[in-house]
C-alpha cells in the first residue's frame, strides 16, 4: 500500500498493461483470419461482407469487432476519388478559348485551372532548363516554330558548365568563404566530369523554380497566420499532418490533379514545402522583441512599413532558415518525384536501383548528396551572414564578386570556344560533359559489390536468416495478434496517464480513424517495422551520444555528422543496404536504423549540452563522479529533450518505412507505391498517407504533452 | 503653469476579456482583487494628472506596477480601456490609424529599455529611420541623422551596426532615433536600466544636459527612486496600478502621501535633495544673524555654513530680499531627524 501512494503512477500503467494483456489473451485469433498479402481487396471473393455508404460498395472481410473492427471508413478512399474525378472532369464546365483551334471550348473549371498552372510551371521550368542546358521551347513559347526554323540561331546553347562551376564558387565565396568556395567548385566538377551534368541541372533547374515560389506562398501564409489569430487556428492541424505526412504518399493525388512530369512535381513539392516555411515565419516573427515593434510604431510605421521595413529584416535568420528548409525539402522531393516521372538525379537513381545496377545508384547517390551539402550549406551561410556595410568601400570592393563572375562568364565561352577546335568530330568536353560520356566509376563499384557478395555471402546470408526467422517473424506476428480493442484500450489508456482527458480524446480518434480503415492490419506492420527501427535507434543514438559529449570535439564532430547525414534525401539510405543485404526486410530496416538514428544521437547530444553550466559546478564541488554526474544530474534534466528526439526518431522511422516499401515489404507503404501506378490510387493513396500521418501525431501528441509537463515540473523553460 | 500638453483623465486599462464591460459595470470603482477572480488583471486603474509644457514628468514604480502600461496608453500602443487622454488638446483615442500615425511622425518620440534597435541598419541609418518612414528624402534624412550623432556624442561610430555597441552606445541611438523629428514630446521607458551603475550616471548627466538645451515635454519611466529624484520636475509614485502620489520631489519627501511612498523615502539622503526653501520658516523674518543663504540652494551645499552660527540665518530670492529664516538646529532636524526607528 505504500509503494501505492508513494507511486501512484506506476501502478496506474501496471493496471493499463494487466488489462491490455488480458484482453489480448481474452480474445482468440478467429480461426478464418489471415493476414492479406498483396492484392485481396480488389478481388472480389465470396467470403468478403458488403456494405453500401453514400452509394459506394465496400467489401471486407468480417471478424468478430474485438478482434478487428470493420472498415466503416472504406468508403473513403473511393469517396476521395470519385470526389476528385468529378471535381475534374464535370464540375463547373466554362466556355474556354482555345488558341491552336481559334474557336472556344466547354471545359471544366479545374481541369483548366490545372492545365493553367501545369503550362505556367512547366513554362518555368523550361525557361531555367534552357538557360543551364539550352534548347528552343522557351523562344517558341513566344514566338513560333516558323520563327526558330527562319533563324536557327536563336536557339538558347545553354551555359558551359564551367561558368555554372565558377558562378556557384564564387557565390560560395561570397556567402562564407573560401572553403565553401573549394567544396562548391569541387563538387561542380566531379558533376560534371563524372557524366552527370544534365541530370543535376534538370534537377537544380526544379529546385530553382519550386524553392522561390514555395519560399513567396509560405512567408506570405506565416505573415497571414501571424497577424491573424482565425488564419492561424485554420492551418495548424493542416501543418501539423503535412509535418509527419510522408512526402511519398502526397505524389498520388498530384498524379490525378496535374499528371505526370516535372510540372506536378514541382506544384506538389510546393504542398511539402510551404509547411516548414510558414512555420519558421511565424517562429520567427513571434521571437521580435516587443520594443522593437512598438519602435517601429512609434516612428510612425504604417502596417505596411512595419511588416517590410521593421519585422521581417529583424526575423531575418529565422526566415533564411526557412529558406534552407524550404529547400532541402525541395530537394528531397526531386529525388521521390522521379516516381511520377520528373526528370534529374532522382529519375537516374530511380532507374539504376530498379536495375540493380549498384554502381550506377551509388554515382547518382553521391552526386545527390554532395548537391544536397552544398545547398544547405549555402543556405545556411546565408542565414548567418550578418548585413555588412558597403558606404566607404571602393567601386572595386564593392562589386567584385560580380566583376569575377563576368570574367569568369567571358573565359568560360571562350573555353567553350577553344573546345570547338580541340574535340573535333567528338563531344565538346569544355561545353558540356554529356551523360554516360564522362568517366564512370559503376564497373569498379559493381566488381566490389559483387566481391563482397561472394566473399561473405555465407555470413550475410546467415544474418539475413536469423534475423527474419528468429527476430521479425515472430516481432510481426506479434503485433498482428493484438485485438483491435486491446489495442485501443492501450493507445486511449496511454493518453489519458500521460496527458489527461484531452490526450486521451485525440489519441482516440486518431486510433480510431486507423482502425476503422480498410489497413489495420498493414498499420500494425507499419508500427511493428517502424517499433524495430526505433528501439534499435534509440539505443544506439543515446549510446553514441552520450558517449561523444564526454568530450567537446567528439561532440561538435558527430553534430557535424548528423548535420551531414540529415541533408541527405531518405531514397539515397537505401542505395548501400540494397547492396548487401538486396531486397529483403533487412535492408529497409537496416536503412531505417541508420536513417533514424540521425536524430536519436543529435537530440542526445544537445540535451546533454543544454544542462547549465552552474548546475555542472555545483555538482562538480558536491564531489560526485563521471558517471553519478551523469546518472543524477545531465539525464534526468536531459530526458525531456531526448524524448523529443524520440519523436523525430519516429517520425524519420516512419518515413523510411514507407520509402522502404520500394524495395517491398508488407505495409502501408506498399499500398501507397501501388496506388501510383493505379488510375484509381488517389483516393488510397491519400487516405493511406494521413494514416501514416496519424501513426506519428498519436506518438507525437503523447510524448509532447508528457515532454511539456515534465519540463514544467523541472523549471525549464 | 504654462500650457497643458498631455492630459489624462480617469485613465484606466484592464487586460482580459470582458474588460470593458467589466468597467462599466464597476462604476470607475475598480478592485483588482475582484477583477483577478473574474480573469482580468488590472494594469493601470483611474490615472488622472497633466503634464505641462517643458516639463518632465517621471513616473516611478516597481515591476508590475502599471507604469510601463500607463505609457503605452499615452502613446497609444495599448488601447485605454477606460478614460480619456488629450494630447495638445487632440483627443487621443478618437484619432483614427492616420491621424495617430500622423502624430507619431511628428509629435512624439520614444526611447526603450533594451534600447529596440533594427540590427540590420548601421547607427545613422537606425537614427534616420523615422524620417525615411515619414518619407523625408535620403540625403536629407542622413544630414539630420548626421546632426542627431553629433547631437549624442557618437560621432565616428554612424557606420557601426548596433552589434558593434555598447549598451550605454546603443541608447545612445535610441536616444539620438527618438529625437530625430524633433518631437514636441519625449516618452523614455526605463532608459537606463539596462545599463551598468557608472554608464547610468554619465547618461543621466548627459540627459540632463540634452533637456537644458531641448526644453522637451517628457514623460520618464523608471523603477529606480533616487534616478526619479535626479531628474524629475514632478514625481508620479505608482503602486498596482495606482498613482499613489504625484508631487514634487521635495514635497514627496517631506510628505510622503502613504505608507508605500514613505519606504522610499526613508533611505533618501535628503540634505541632497531637498534646498533651503523647502524646510525655511517663511514666518520670521526677524533677528536675524550675518549669514544669507539663497533659497535655491541645496541644503548640502549650505548646511557647514548653517551650521556653524548660532543665531537664525536668512534666507533671500534671487533679488536679495529675504523670504524667510532658518535655525541652524532645523538642518540637524531635516537630515537626521523625523525617519522611522531613528534609521
Amino acid at each position: 500500500m505504500e509503494y501505492l501512494k508513494k507511486y501512484p503512477k506506476l501502478f496506474q500503467w501496471l493496471f493499463l498493461l494487466i488489462v491490455f494483456f488480458a484482453l489480448c489473451f481474452a480474445i482468440d485469433v478467429p480461426e478464418t483470419y489471415k493476414f492479406i498479402r498483396g492484392q485481396a481487396e480488389f478481388v472480389k471473393d465470396p467470403n468478403q461482407s458488403v456494405y453500401f455508404f453514400l452509394g459506394k460498395e465496400v467489401r471486407y472481410y468480417a471478424f468478430d469487432v474485438f478482434w478487428r473492427l470493420p472498415p466503416l471508413l472504406g468508403w473513403l478512399p473511393i469517396w476521395i476519388n470519385d470526389s476528385l474525378f468529378f471535381l475534374m472532369n464535370e464540375w463547373m464546365p466554362m466556355e474556354f478559348w482555345n488558341e491552336d483551334t481559334q474557336e472556344f471550348k466547354t471545359r471544366p473549371l479545374l481541369l483548366e485551372i490545372s492545365r493553367n498552372l501545369t503550362s505556367f510551371m512547366t513554362f518555368l521550368i523550361e525557361l531555367i532548363r534552357e538557360i543551364l542546358l539550352g534548347g528552343l521551347e522557351t523562344i517558341v513559347a513566344f514566338t513560333s516554330w516558323d520563327f526558330i526554323d527562319a533563324y536557327p540561331w536563336l536557339e538558347l546553347p545553354g551555359l558551359p558548365w564551367t561558368i555554372v562551376a565558377a558562378g556557384a564558387a564564387i557565390l560560395s565565396y561570397k556567402l562564407s568563404g573560401k572553403g565553401l568556395a573549394l567544396f562548391a567548385g569541387l563538387t561542380m566538377i566531379y558533376i560534371s566530369i563524372f557524366g552527370q551534368w544534365k541530370p543535376s541541372m534538370q534537377t537544380l533547374s526544379f529546385i530553382l523554380v519550386a524553392a522561390p515560389l514555395s519560399f513567396i506562398f509560405g512567408l506570405g501564409l506565416g505573415i497571414a497566420a501571424y497577424k491573424s489569430k482565425r488564419v492561424e487556428k485554420a492551418l495548424y492541424p493542416i501543418l501539423l499532418v503535412m509535418q509527419t505526412m510522408p512526402q511519398y504518399a502526397v505524389l498520388v493525388p498530384a498524379l490525378v490533379l496535374f499528371g505526370v512530369g516535372d510540372h506536378a512535381a514541382v506544384i506538389i513539392t510546393m504542398v511539402v514545402a510551404v509547411p516548414p516555411m510558414i512555420l519558421l515565419t511565424i517562429l520567427g516573427l513571434r521571437a521580435i522583441p516587443p520594443e522593437v515593434i512598438e519602435a517601429g510604431r512609434m516612428s510612425g510605421c504604417t502596417n505596411w512599413q512595419l511588416m517590410f521595413k521593421v519585422l521581417i529584416p529583424t526575423a531575418r535568420r529565422d526566415i533564411l532558415i526557412g529558406v534552407n528548409q524550404v529547400i532541402m525539402v525541395c530537394f528531397s522531393m526531386a529525388v521521390i518525384s522521379a516516381f511520377i516521372g520528373a526528370k534529374g538525379l532522382g529519375f537516374n537513381l530511380l532507374l539504376a536501383l530498379n536495375q540493380l545496377n549498384i554502381g550506377l545508384a551509388l554515382e547518382a547517390g553521391l552526386c545527390i548528396s554532395l548537391i544536397a551539402i552544398l545547398l544547405d550549406k549555402m543556405s545556411l551561410a546565408w542565414a548567418n551572414k550578418q548585413t555588412d556595410y558597403f558606404g566607404n568601400l571602393t567601386f572595386f570592393q564593392r562589386n567584385k564578386n560580380v566583376i569575377f563572375f563576368s570574367a569568369s562568364f567571358v573565359i568560360g565561352i571562350i573555353l567553350a570556344y577553344v573546345g570547338t577546335f580541340i574535340f573535333k568530330g567528338s563531344f565538346n568536353y569544355l561545353f558540356e560533359i554529356p551523360h554516360n560520356k564522362g568517366i564512370s566509376t559503376a564497373d569498379f563499384w559493381n566488381k566490389g559489390v559483387d566481391w563482397i557478395f561472394d566473399t561473405f555471402f555465407v555470413y550475410i546470408k546467415a544474418f539475413n536468416t536469423w534475423l527474419i526467422q528468429d527476430v521479425l517473424q515472430p516481432m510481426r506476428a506479434l503485433y498482428l495478434r493484438m485485438p483491435a480493442v486491446a489495442t485501443l484500450v492501450l493507445a486511449v489508456g496511454a493518453g489519458y496517464l500521460i496527458g489527461g482527458f484531452r490526450s486521451a480524446l485525440v489519441v482516440a480518434a486518431l486510433t480510431l480513424f486507423i482502425a476503422l480503415s480498410p489497413w489495420w492490419d498493414r498499420a500494425l506492420v507499419t508500427l511493428y517495422m517502424a517499433t524495430f527501427g526505433v528501439v534499435i535507434s534509440c539505443l544506439i543514438g543515446f549510446t553514441v551520444g552520450t558517449l561523444c559529449f564526454q568530450n567537446k570535439k567528439s561532440a561538435a564532430f558527430m553534430l557535424g555528422v548528423c548535420d551531414i547525414f540529415q541533408t541527405f534525401p531518405s531514397f539515397v539510405y537505401l542505395i548501400p543496404v540494397m547492396m548487401l543485404f538486396g531486397i529483403t526486410d533487412t535492408s529497409v530496416l537496416i536503412a531505417v536504423i541508420v536513417y533514424a538514428t540521425i536524430p536519436a544521437t543529435r537530440y542526445t547530444i544537445e540535451g546533454l549540452r543544454s544542462v547549465p553550466v552552474g548546475l555542472h559546478e555545483a555538482a562538480t564541488m558536491s564531489g560526485v563522479n563521471k558517471f553519478q554526474r551523469l546518472t543524477k544530474i545531465e539525464f534526468p534534466l536531459a530526458f525531456p529533450h531526448m524524448m523529443l528526439g524520440l519523436n523525430q526518431t519516429i517520425v524519420f522511422a516512419l518515413f523510411m518505412v514507407i520509402i522502404g516499401a520500394f524495395i517491398g515489404t508488407e505495409d502501408l507503404g506498399q499500398y501507397i507505391l501501388k496506388a501510383l501506378s493505379d488510375k484509381n490510387g488517389a483516393g488510397i493513396g491519400l487516405t493511406l498517407g494521413i494514416c501514416v500521418a496519424f501513426i506519428g501525431l498519436i506518438f507525437d501528441n503523447l510524448i509532447r504533452t508528457w515532454v511539456g509537463k515534465r519540463k514544467k515540473h523541472l523549471g525549464i523553460d | 503653469m504654462s500650457e497643458t500638453v498631455i492630459k489624462c483623465e480617469s485613465v484606466y486599462k484592464i487586460f482580459g476579456e470582458n474588460s470593458k464591460k467589466m468597467l462599466e459595470e464597476s462604476n470607475g470603482n475598480v478592485d483588482a482583487k475582484t477583477f483577478q477572480e473574474r480573469g482580468c488583471i488590472v494594469g493601470v486603474n483611474n490615472a488622472s494628472f497633466e503634464v505641462a509644457k517643458g516639463e518632465m514628468l517621471v513616473v516611478m514604480g516597481l515591476s508590475g506596477s502599471g507604469k510601463s502600461t500607463l505609457l503605452r496608453c499615452i502613446s497609444r500602443l495599448t488601447d485605454a480601456t477606460g478614460g480619456k487622454i488629450f494630447i495638445e488638446g487632440q483627443d487621443l483615442l478618437e484619432l483614427n490609424n492616420k491621424e495617430l500615425i500622423e502624430l507619431r511622425r511628428n509629435k512624439m518620440g520614444m526611447v526603450f529599455q533594451s534600447f529596440a534597435l533594427l540590427p540590420h541598419k548601421t547607427v545613422v541609418e537606425n537614427i534616420a529611420f523615422p524620417l525615411q518612414i515619414k518619407g523625408t528624402n535620403t540625403e536629407e534624412s542622413i544630414s539630420r541623422a548626421m546632426e542627431m550623432v553629433k547631437l549624442v556624442g557618437l560621432d565616428g561610430r554612424e557606420n557601426y551596426f548596433p552589434r558593434e555597441l555598447s549598451g550605454g552606445q546603443q541608447q545612445r541611438v535610441g536616444i539620438a532615433r527618438s529625437l530625430a523629428v524633433e518631437p514636441d514630446i519625449w516618452f523614455l521607458d526605463e532608459p537606463f536600466s539596462a545599463l551598468d551603475p557608472l554608464i547610468r550616471k554619465e547618461m543621466q548627466d548627459e540627459f540632463l544636459r540634452l533637456q537644458e538645451k531641448l526644453q522637451k515635454t517628457i514623460m520618464f519611466i523608471t523603477h529606480d527612486f533616487d534616478e526619479a529624484l535626479k531628474l524629475a520636475d514632478r514625481i508620479a509614485i505608482m503602486k498596482d496600478g495606482i498613482i499613489e502620489q504625484l508631487d514634487t520631489p521635495a514635497n514627496i519627501v517631506l510628505n510622503p502621501a502613504t505608507e508605500y511612498v514613505r519606504k522610499f523615502t526613508e533611505e533618501v539622503p535628503r540634505e541632497k535633495v531637498l534646498i533651503i526653501e523647502d524646510v525655511m520658516d517663511a514666518s520670521s523674518k526677524d533677528n536675524l544673524g550675518d549669514l544669507k543663504v539663497s533659497k535655491d540652494e541645496i541644503i548640502e551645499n549650505v548646511a557647514e555654513k548653517i551650521l556653524t552660527q548660532e543665531k537664525l540665518v536668512g534666507v533671500v530670492d534671487s533679488n536679495n530680499n529675504i523670504v524667510g529664516s532658518i535655525k541652524p538646529s532645523k538642518i540637524i532636524d531635516t537630515v537626521f531627524g523625523g525617519r522611522k526607528n531613528g534609521s
